[in-house]
């Protein structure tokens, strides 16, 4: 139920993520979502992508700070209210987000968000006590 | 091991007595053969021949590395060119070099306390002594290099440089003793890692390094990492070149200076008075045997102390505490002095980060800011934001608890802060002079 993320370091500066991007796409890895969390001088580039151990060491051998991290991916309906309802679920249980993202599927009409979590286990346990689809790996790499 | 038992472990009686009866001499050679000292002397009042104690020593004013500027290239030397047989000079970073000169038995008398620093260091015959010292006009290079092969070890003169290579002969060669700068070594380290070598694993026993400050904590790291016993050695061109002083393996605390050849002086850096035994000041030396270019009263802008306490080893020549920086390397912030070592120390207290940083000191309006790059790896980097932001709080932290200076952290991706094959530099002064 766990989803493999990587995390990358970046400079704010010129030309990083486009580096990132570059080799990856070299190594014809596929990015299936990303977000970029950012200060005044770096940013965290977070990734899930079709193959994270390629995208990993290639990361690395690359000179990056890389590392990989377990997020839940969720999946609700597309429609108004669809994150609320899941917010919900987690502010009663107590369940603390460290940050979160989102993106939409191309044909099922579904949002799929991505939560990373202080307590992962505890998160996955509640979300499906309140039969929340909660999407695999393999599930999620291959959308 | 000691190379020569004799004048190493002289006792003190008999080491002052022939410090006193040396500085006699050299007091009457320089007033006799250097128009600057001559009337140096005559400034301050001061005969030759009233010299004759240690005590007296304090009488002679200072020389500066001014004073070698201004006598550029050879008013300084007190031997005519045809008794020269080699020249050196200083990098010179700003304005002409300080340019120094060596007899034939300048030579021997630095080839002798190279060979006293190696022994003194656990090197011996039969060590593979692998030498990234530049060669050149810095004395490095070929001060080590002497050393070493009077010791009867087999030197390779790499000078410093494609680091690739000098992983390759490292290896192959069974290099056993490494000379060069401590950061160059981390360096070394880090190069092997990228190749798949294990610097560890190789046969590398003891690393000489010196060159540049650094601290206890950077000779942990470099123990830890290059698999080395990391020795501090002290030398500068205006006083010999490397040599001038070493720690010993059995102590590793505190350089042996080559008492029966220099004199060494504590002063306070303002006032130029002797502080007394013990206390920290700059270091201010006297040459005792050169005669190519000898150097009475040279202020080394070094910050030290003198450890007098008998050493472990059985050396008489009293220590000198590790270097504490360059006053020429001290940052005035905000009007507080800051040492590059001391940020270096309190980076290396923290576990996981690197030890290669660098200080971008800069002036917005009337204020110095202070800014220090640190890279981020594996052991520092998280995924959250916060985690970062409080890593670069506790830095930004303990600085101001050590300096009580505010400075900004910012961290940089691996890799990204240069690294230096010979002297790192560790400092980026954007105010206007």
């Amino acid at each position: 139920m766990k989803v493999q993320q990587i995390s990358i370091f970046i400079e704010n500066k010129s030309g990083r993520l486009a580096e990132v991007a570059r080799v990856l796409g070299e190594k014809n890895v596929n990015i299936r979502a990303l977000s970029l969390a950012d200060t005044s001088d770096f940013g965290i580039l977070r990734l899930l992508v079709d193959d994270t151990d390629v995208a990993l060491e290639t990361l690395k051998g690359s000179g990056f700070t890389v590392n990989k991290t377990e997020v839940v991916a969720v999946e609700v309906p597309d429609q108004p209210g669809g994150l609320c309802r899941i917010l919900q679920v987690l502010d009663e249980a107590k369940i603390n987000v460290e940050y979160m993202y989102a993106f939409v599927e191309r044909n099922a009409g579904n949002a799929v968000i991505i939560f990373r979590f202080d307590d992962i286990d505890n998160a996955i346990t509640t979300l499906q006590g309140k039969n929340v689809s909660i999407l695999t790996g393999e599930k999620l790499y291959s959308l | 091991m000691i190379w020569n038992d004799e004048f190493e472990t002289l006792p003190r009686e008999a080491l002052e007595s022939l410090q006193a009866k040396r500085l006699q001499r050299v007091a009457e050679k320089v007033y006799a053969t250097v128009p600057f000292y001559r009337q140096q002397f005559d400034k301050a009042g001061i005969k030759p021949e009233k010299i004759r104690t240690l005590d007296d020593l304090q009488r002679l004013p200072f020389t500066l590395k001014q004073d070698m500027r201004d006598n550029y290239p050879y008013g300084l030397f007190a031997k005519p060119l045809d008794q020269i047989v080699r020249i050196h000079a200083s990098s010179g970073t700003t304005g002409k070099p300080t340019v120094v000169g060596y007899t034939r038995r300048d030579i021997k008398n630095w080839t002798e306390m190279m060979a006293r620093s190696f022994v003194a260091a656990g090197a011996h015959r039969g060590d593979v002594i692998h030498n990234a010292y530049g060669y050149g006009l810095f004395t490095g290079g070929l001060g080590a290099h002497y050393g070493a092969e009077k010791i009867g070890a087999s030197v390779i003169p790499m000078s410093g440089g494609n680091t690739k290579k000098q992983l390759m002969i490292m290896q192959d060669f069974g290099s056993t003793v490494l000379t060069c700068t401590p950061s160059y070594s981390l360096y070394l380290a880090e190069a092997a890692a990228e190749e798949g070598i294990d610097i560890r694993q190789l046969k590398l026993r003891v690393g000489i390094l010196g060159a540049e400050p650094w601290t206890e904590k950077m000779r942990n790291e470099i123990e830890t990492k290059v698999g080395i016993k990391a020795i501090d050695i002290y030398g500068l061109s205006e006083i010999l070149g490397p040599g001038v002083g070493i720690e010993c393996i059995e102590a590793q605390a505190g350089l042996h200076i080559w008492e029966d050849h220099f004199i060494p002086e504590i002063i306070n850096p303002d006032t130029g008075d002797v502080l007394p035994e013990g206390e920290q000041g700059e270091l201010v030396i006297t040459t005792i045997t050169k005669e190519g270019i000898p150097m009475i009263r040279y202020r080394t802008r070094d910050i030290t102390r003198i450890i007098a306490e008998p050493c472990i080893c059985g050396r008489t020549h009293r220590r000198l505490e590790r270097m504490c920086g360059r006053s020429d390397d001290m940052l005035i912030i905000r009007g507080v002095n800051v040492f590059p070592s001391q940020i270096e120390s309190v980076l290396m207290d923290i576990e996981g980060v690197e030890p290669h940083y660098q200080l971008i000191v800069e002036r917005e309006g009337t204020m110095d800011t202070l800014e220090v790059q640190v890279e981020v790896n594996e052991k520092t980097f998280s995924d959250e934001i916060k985690v970062l932001q409080t890593l670069s709080r506790r830095i930004e932290k303990e600085i101001k608890d050590l300096l009580g200076i505010n400075c900004r952290i910012r961290l940089v991706e691996p890799k990204t802060i240069a690294r230096s094959e010979g002297k790192a530099q560790r400092v980026i002064d954007n105010r206007p002079k």
